[in-house]
């Protein structure tokens, strides 16, 4: 089997703040493979954006632990030092697709200016020459090419975030990483989003992480699912075991919460809330509100490999 | 005889463009007409924009009717005066989006729940505290005691969503607005709340008009369903019947976009309707889907407004293809 684009080892990101040590990403591992998409699905403040933001290097200041291993392309990003990965990595090679982009934009500047900018940072290119890439990428996101000369406010909230995803296709890059791209958008306007996404992962081979809190969103677009609770990934699973059959217990009741339309089923609730990332308990994080909780619950359990790049992080599958 | 009854409902709101510009009239809601019984649960579902909060807020009198008629228990007040309507604040509540934002975050628990009850004068402290005890309960944040004395940060966004519920039936309403009162929790804590206003709903007979964006939820949650579209409701059926066989080409795009879990998905590319909804300052004339509708009917839908027509008993449908 051929190398994955991307390997994430033992990631560790913890921020100090006035009330202690949050530790929003704690030893989280998963790999993608070369064009695939990773959903990385979880509810707020299970650590998933941290996550996204560990894996570019854009760190809270207050970063007090920032350890593991990231491999691109063979490379460990964790070595590089922040000049080359600067050069070479982030906004080139891989980018990053923020929140539906009410804020990302400039509203003083106009688009095309803005879209050009990591093309005349990175590479030796005329602003013309720039501004005409910057069109063209435009187009493929199904805006017409006169909007370069607008200002983000004449945009919708749906153009605006294709003007984000346009703008973070300019450099050619490998990765994408998706950060909650559709939230706070209408339906429809999320579906043309999503099929934009689609389409390029198809037309492009990217590879691209996505992150989300929403389950059936994530299925739109996933190849391999990790479920991400109280700062660690619990489940990673390939897409066609992960949603007809979850294995780990959140999983599971992840999935029981998810109102589904055109299938009846029996809605049901996780009691409890998830854990302080401060003080996040010794043992397993979901134990306390978990239905199959059992003695050996009391311990952390260890990821334990069902398959191949199928793991799950429960005592449950332990082999006796 | 139903608890509310909407007739012909508007509300206009006023803009100007410009110092001296010409006066325009966003039209939010647009001749919408719904009825509601005791202890039914009808949800309004459209996207941002189309109106629904307005609806919402109009029909709780907390903007005044362009047009139109609002009945309630049988007492028309549409145009009632702010005094002449404190009995129907009693009758009626609201629960919103956002609970941190519905919350003083500078008084307690307590103190939050008994001032409505003050507002509306149950003069006896121990009656009070006992209507306290007895809404907490209701609303399962328990034990009591442990969240007299709390302030809103303290609670889970659930706990602040199930307390804003609790202010919202202290008064023992009638009717209860609940505008997306799930839309910012997550997945878990979402079924949580909404199963807990479907007991209320039938424990106290509660009429609840359930304002979302979010059409998935409503099948586990409402008897009937309005589809709201840049300020007209476009179809409106009991909630299976919608669900299994839409009829207007909006409601037909809603339910093609929206995903269930199923590994199969990505494989997919979804038709979506072209375009947006349109600015309500200007709508288009004739049917305001019909810019973007694949079944537009040129000379017919882009000129005359479609009637309300009910293609099957009790399944409406506004749209020229079944006129």
């Amino acid at each position: 089997m051929a190398e994955p684009h991307l390997t994430v080892k033992n990631l560790v990101m913890y921020y100090r703040t006035v009330r202690g040590e949050v530790k929003a990403v704690d030893n989280v591992s998963f790999s993608l493979p070369r064009s695939k998409t990773v959903a990385i699905i979880g509810e707020s403040g299970c650590g998933k954006s941290s996550l996204a933001k560990s894996i570019i290097k854009l760190l809270p200041r207050n970063v007090s632990v920032y350890k593991g291993v990231i491999l691109f392309d063979g490379v460990d990003l964790m070595k590089m030092d922040e000049e080359t990965f600067r050069r070479d990595i982030r906004w080139v090679k891989i980018t990053y697709v923020p929140q539906a982009a009410l804020n990302s934009l400039n509203p003083v500047i106009k688009i095309g200016e803005q879209m050009i900018e990591p093309l005349l940072l990175h590479f030796k290119i005329r602003k013309a020459e720039a501004l005409e890439k910057a069109a063209k990428a435009l187009k493929r996101v199904g805006i017409s090419e006169e909007f370069i000369n607008h200002y983000p406010f004449e945009l919708s909230g749906g153009m605006r975030q294709r003007v984000i995803i346009a703008m973070s296709m300019l450099t050619n890059p490998e990765l994408m990483v998706l950060d909650e791209p559709t939230s706070s958008l209408d339906v429809l306007t999320q579906a043309n989003i999503i099929n934009l996404l689609k389409t390029i992962k198809r037309d492009l081979k990217l590879s691209m992480i996505f992150i989300t809190h929403d389950v059936g969103l994530s299925s739109e677009l996933a190849d391999r699912v990790a479920v991400m609770y109280a700062g660690q990934i619990v489940e990673f699973a390939s897409a066609d075991e992960f949603y007809r059959n979850p294995k780990h217990p959140y999983s599971q009741k992840l999935m029981d919460s998810v109102p589904t339309l055109k299938t009846d089923k029996k809605l049901d609730f996780i009691p409890g809330s998830p854990p302080s990332l401060l003080n996040p308990p010794k043992g397993c994080r979901f134990a306390e509100r978990c239905p199959y909780r059992f003695e050996k619950c009391k311990e952390s359990p260890p990821v334990i490999k069902l398959s191949e790049d199928f793991y799950v992080r429960c005592w449950l599958y332990e082999k006796r | 005889m139903p608890l509310l009854d909407i007739v012909d409902l508007r509300k206009y709101f006023e803009v100007k463009r410009g110092f001296f510009g010409s006066k325009g009239y966003v039209k939010a809601v647009d001749g919408v007409s719904l009825s509601l019984e005791r202890g039914e649960s009808v949800s309004i579902v459209g996207e941002s924009g189309c109106g629904k909060t307005t609806l919402g807020k109009t029909i709780l009198r907390l903007y005044e009717p362009t047009d139109g008629r609002i009945v309630f228990d049988g007492k028309d007040i549409t145009h009632l005066t702010w005094k002449e309507l404190s009995w129907y604040r009693r009758e009626t509540g609201l629960v919103q989006q956002d609970p941190s934002g519905a919350l003083p975050s500078f008084m307690t628990v307590k103190r939050i729940l008994e001032e409505p009850l003050i507002i509306h004068k149950v003069k006896d402290r121990e009656e009070r505290m006992e209507r306290i005890y007895k809404v907490l309960e209701q609303v399962k944040l328990t034990p009591v005691e442990d969240f007299l004395e709390k302030y809103p940060h303290m609670l889970s966004g659930g706990q602040q969503q199930r307390l804003v519920i609790a202010r919202s039936i202290i008064l023992r309403p009638k009717l209860i607005i609940a505008d997306e009162p799930v839309s910012m929790l997550d997945a878990s804590v979402r079924v949580e709340i909404l199963k807990l206003l479907q007991s209320l709903q039938r424990d106290y007979r509660l009429s609840i008009i359930y304002i979302t964006h979010d059409l998935s939820t409503t099948r586990y949650f409402s008897e009937r369903i309005c589809i709201m579209y840049a300020g007209h409701i476009v179809e409106s059926a009991e909630t299976r019947e919608l669900l299994t066989n839409p009829l207007h080409p909006y409601t037909r795009a809603l339910l093609n976009v929206i995903p269930d879990p199923d590994p199969s998905n990505r494989f997919i590319i979804r038709e979506v309707p072209a375009g947006e909804p349109p600015n309500l300052l200007n709508p288009p004339p004739g049917c305001r889907f019909s810019p973007r509708c694949q079944n537009s009917m040129k000379g017919l839908c882009d000129v005359k407004e479609p009637p309300m027509v009910e293609v099957r008993k009790g399944h409406f449908v506004k749209c020229w293809l079944y006129g």
